[in-house]
């Protein structure tokens, strides 16, 4: 547990300890060419093919997870770290909310189309 | 060339009230005598390094504190301006337009620019001590997140005189606020001062969620935390979830006025239900946001003042965290009359009342606490012995609003007006005064007044009921919300002018928090002792007010509430002072410049979009990036206090020896 305010960082001073890797150029790099891949992609889907409608939307929604994916794994750290791991329980509660709150906003605007 | 100019200037100011005349006046009257006394005693350098330079939390508390009371002064200007329109039928001092545009800056000003940033004072003034920190774990991010807000609540207050103020309620609920229904800039200083500060407010609750779980101190175990650090925690928690969803809605809704879209019109496809449920997905977590952490200072209280341990502190524990999950379950209770059918809101009026459960509990826990304690009437105390009283009310006015088919009756009437103001002024807002005067005097250094004091807390208690107990009887007689004025006939004359009397003496119970204030400056009973009031958890260990690095040795915790069985062993003796020898160079961040500049970077680029400038938003956005670039490559961020003036310190507060 450490007592300094991570604002104040390690630099320069050599006294704190090494374990806190926080990843390589190589691995940056590779992020951020997936990162901009990920997401020509489905602009190249949207401007330059006539695919349907419902493709349209699971080609953008599948792009965004695994944008999501990345993310996490070569920006957000996700896999480093000790102790007790907060970061992932903290997805799993935002995936929980996001999953309730997709799923009842659909139920609650349904009723719309069921009256019309 | 002149006439284009007075066509300009005639638009982009507010003009034709007496009221905003009287305003632009006395604006401009405060800066000139603000800057005089700034250049004439020669405070620039003191203002810049000491306080909007501050990354230290205890600073920045206190500057949220005096924002969030100057804007506890303006929206209580604004209800009381509503108070009179509505004290007697057919008043003709607002007009409909001036009255709408009244009660939504009061609503969004008291929710975002008055609760939020008290509330965030308080966690800044007070949680890293009560854990044995020597600052929060972002303290860079700390000071980005207050002056997000300050320029925020700036941008938005500033609508009041330039370019006319959003008169669409304090949600904004489409279509009303689209260009359709709102085609002024009104509604674009809405979104923007509230999303400029909502992206304080959510990086102020990612940081003190990463500063309870990394930054206590040693020995203290997740059951040994105090409760308001808890509750805190517990507030944060939701903030972490809720205030996303605030910033897609109303970016969403953004699109729609400015570029033209259709999510939320009555036309081309729209779908104006979907922008309520949105916001009320923030807007109901919103509401425990702001309370929970006033419970967390109940809690502290009732235990100080009761000299008792907080009774069944494992089930207030569970009562928080599981409030923070059920308070994401309940938003339709807000729409019901919308009509999502009877199994849509069956399921979530059950949800609803499952809320009372652990708040009740939470409860019983208080009362518990002071059951056979030896309890002391000082002001924190009776603010909280006011609370409970009040908050159980309003509590059973919420529970009948969640029996949905009865909400149709109630559903914007004067009853729930009534409702949300008991709950929001009997528990959060008595809750942070109490929190203010039980922890002035640790910020401070000396206890605010204790006879000016209650005459307050007379007006307020009193006032408070005369007010809005006449609502609940208006809500019945068929009075809605949002009227600007009614006729003779409706007989509601009577009521409402009990109404208007409790909201002046309400009124004046302010101005004279204001005298105690100032009048405690002066003649206020010192502490010096660090610990006023014979409390029971880490911040009341050290002196008052703290040094700049808060504890020169890091306390070490055994069990809950430490501070006070240290005491009781030694026998309320004063504690030994602490060996030169163990004092050691403090490590500690650096102030910075970039948090105020870049926030004002973000308000220049506000200021643009309002008006759709474009030069003026992409110039802001440029300096956004600047500084952040500039940040990002600044490397000397920290130093090391010398030795030698933490011993100098420690000794002249007769800690070391
Ligand atoms: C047991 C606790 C509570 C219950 C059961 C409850 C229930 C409700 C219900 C059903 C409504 C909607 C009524 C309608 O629109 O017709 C409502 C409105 C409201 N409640 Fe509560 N409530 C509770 C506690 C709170 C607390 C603690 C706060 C704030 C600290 C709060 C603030 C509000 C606000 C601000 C509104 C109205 C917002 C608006 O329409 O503009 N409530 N409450
Ligand atoms: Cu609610």
């Amino acid at each position: 547990m450490s007592q300094h305010p991570a604002g104040a960082a390690d630099h320069g001073h050599g006294h704190h300890d090494e374990h806190e890797n926080h990843g390589s150029l190589k691995a940056y790099v590779i992020g951020f060419i997936l990162s901009i891949v990920l997401t020509v992609i489905p602009l190249l889907v949207v401007f330059q093919t006539n695919m349907s409608k419902n493709g349209i939307i699971i080609t953008i929604v599948t792009m965004a997870v695994i944008q999501l994916l990345v993310q996490l794994l070569f920006f957000m750290h996700i896999r480093e770290g000790e102790g007790p791991k907060y970061n992932v329980m903290t997805l799993i509660l935002g995936l929980f909310i996001v999953v309730v709150i997709v799923a009842s906003s659909v139920w609650i605007m349904s009723f719309n189309s069921v009256v019309q | 060339m002149y006439a284009s100019i007075k066509s300009f200037a005639s638009s982009f100011f507010v003009t034709g009230d007496p009221l905003i005349y009287g305003a632009d006046v006395s604006i401009v009257l405060t800066s000139i005598a603000v800057l005089f006394v700034l250049f004439y005693f020669k405070k620039w350098g003191w203002l810049w390094r000491e306080w909007l330079t501050t990354v230290d939390h205890k600073k920045i508390g206190i500057m949220y504190l005096f924002a969030s009371l100057l804007m506890l002064f303006r929206g209580g200007v604004d209800a009381l301006l509503m108070r009179t329109q509505l004290a007697l039928p057919n008043v003709q001092f607002l007009q409909a337009d001036h009255y709408n545009a009244v009660f939504t800056t009061h609503g969004t000003i008291m929710i975002l620019f008055m609760a939020m940033p008290m509330m965030f004072g308080l966690f800044n003034m007070v949680v890293p001590l009560q854990i044995g920190a020597r600052d929060v774990a972002y303290p860079f991010l700390n000071s980005v997140s207050f002056w997000l807000f300050f320029f925020g609540a700036m941008l938005f207050n500033l609508s009041f005189v330039i370019g006319g103020s959003p008169d669409a309620g304090w949600l904004s609920y489409p279509p009303l606020s689209e260009m359709s229904g709102s085609p002024g800039v009104g509604e674009n200083f809405y979104i923007w001062g509230i999303q400029i500060s909502g992206i304080g407010s959510l990086a102020t609750g990612i940081n003190f969620i990463v500063t309870i779980l990394k930054m206590r101190a040693p020995g203290m175990k997740f059951m040994k935390m105090p409760m308001f650090t808890w509750s805190v925690f517990s507030s944060s928690i939701i903030i972490i979830f809720a205030f996303p969803i605030l910033t897609v809605t109303l970016a969403l809704l953004f699109i729609d006025r400015y570029m033209g879209g259709h999510l939320f019109t009555m036309d081309g496809g729209g779908f104006p239900m979907m922008y309520i449920n949105l916001i009320w997905m923030w807007g109901h977590p919103e509401v425990y946001i702001v309370v929970l952490p006033a419970f967390g200072i109940f809690s502290e209280i009732v235990a100080t003042f009761s000299r008792k341990r907080i009774f069944g502190y494992k089930s207030m524990v569970f009562a928080l965290l599981s409030i923070s999950i059920l308070s994401f379950f309940t938003w339709v209770h807000h729409f019901f009359t919308m009509g999502s059918g009877a199994d849509v809101n069956v399921a979530f009026a059950i949800a609803t009342m499952a809320i009372g459960i652990p708040t009740g509990a939470k409860v019983f826990n208080w009362l518990f606490t002071m059951f056979r304690g030896r309890i002391r009437l000082e002001q924190p105390m009776m603010w909280t012995l006011a609370f409970i009283p009040c908050f159980v009310v309003g509590g059973a006015t919420g529970v009948m609003l969640a029996v949905a088919p009865a909400d149709y009756q109630y559903h914007n009437s004067y009853f729930l007006i009534a409702h949300f103001h008991q709950v929001l002024i009997g528990g959060v807002v008595f809750g942070y005064l109490a929190g203010i005067y039980y922890w002035w005097p640790k910020l401070f250094g000396f206890k605010l007044n204790e006879r000016l004091g209650k005459y307050a807390f007379w007006l307020w208690n009193i006032g408070f009921y005369v007010c809005f107990m006449p609502q609940y009887a208006l809500g019945f007689m068929g009075m809605t919300r949002r009227v600007y004025t009614y006729g003779w006939d409706m007989g509601w004359g009577p009521l409402n002018l009990v109404s208007t009397i409790g909201a002046f003496l309400m009124g004046i119970g302010f101005v004279f928090q204001v005298w105690q204030i100032l009048y405690s400056v002066k003649y206020g009973e010192r502490d010096t002792t660090g610990d006023p009031w014979n409390a029971r958890t880490l911040e009341w260990s050290i002196p008052s007010p703290p040094p700049m690095y808060n504890f020169a040795v890091v306390p070490v915790v055994d069990e809950r509430d430490s501070f006070w069985e240290d005491k009781e062993r030694r026998d309320f003796a004063p504690a030994p002072p602490v060996p030169v020898s163990k004092l050691e160079s403090i490590h500690m961040p650096k102030n910075s410049g970039v948090p105020i500049i870049f926030a004002a970077c973000w308000f220049i680029a506000g200021f643009g979009f309002v008006f759709d400038w474009k030069w003026m938003a992409f110039s802001g956005l440029a300096g956004v990036g600047i500084s952040l670039l500039v940040r990002s490559f600044t490397y000397d961020t920290d130093y090391y206090v010398p030795l030698e003036e933490v011993i100098e310190t420690e000794k002249a507060a007769g800690r070391a020896v």
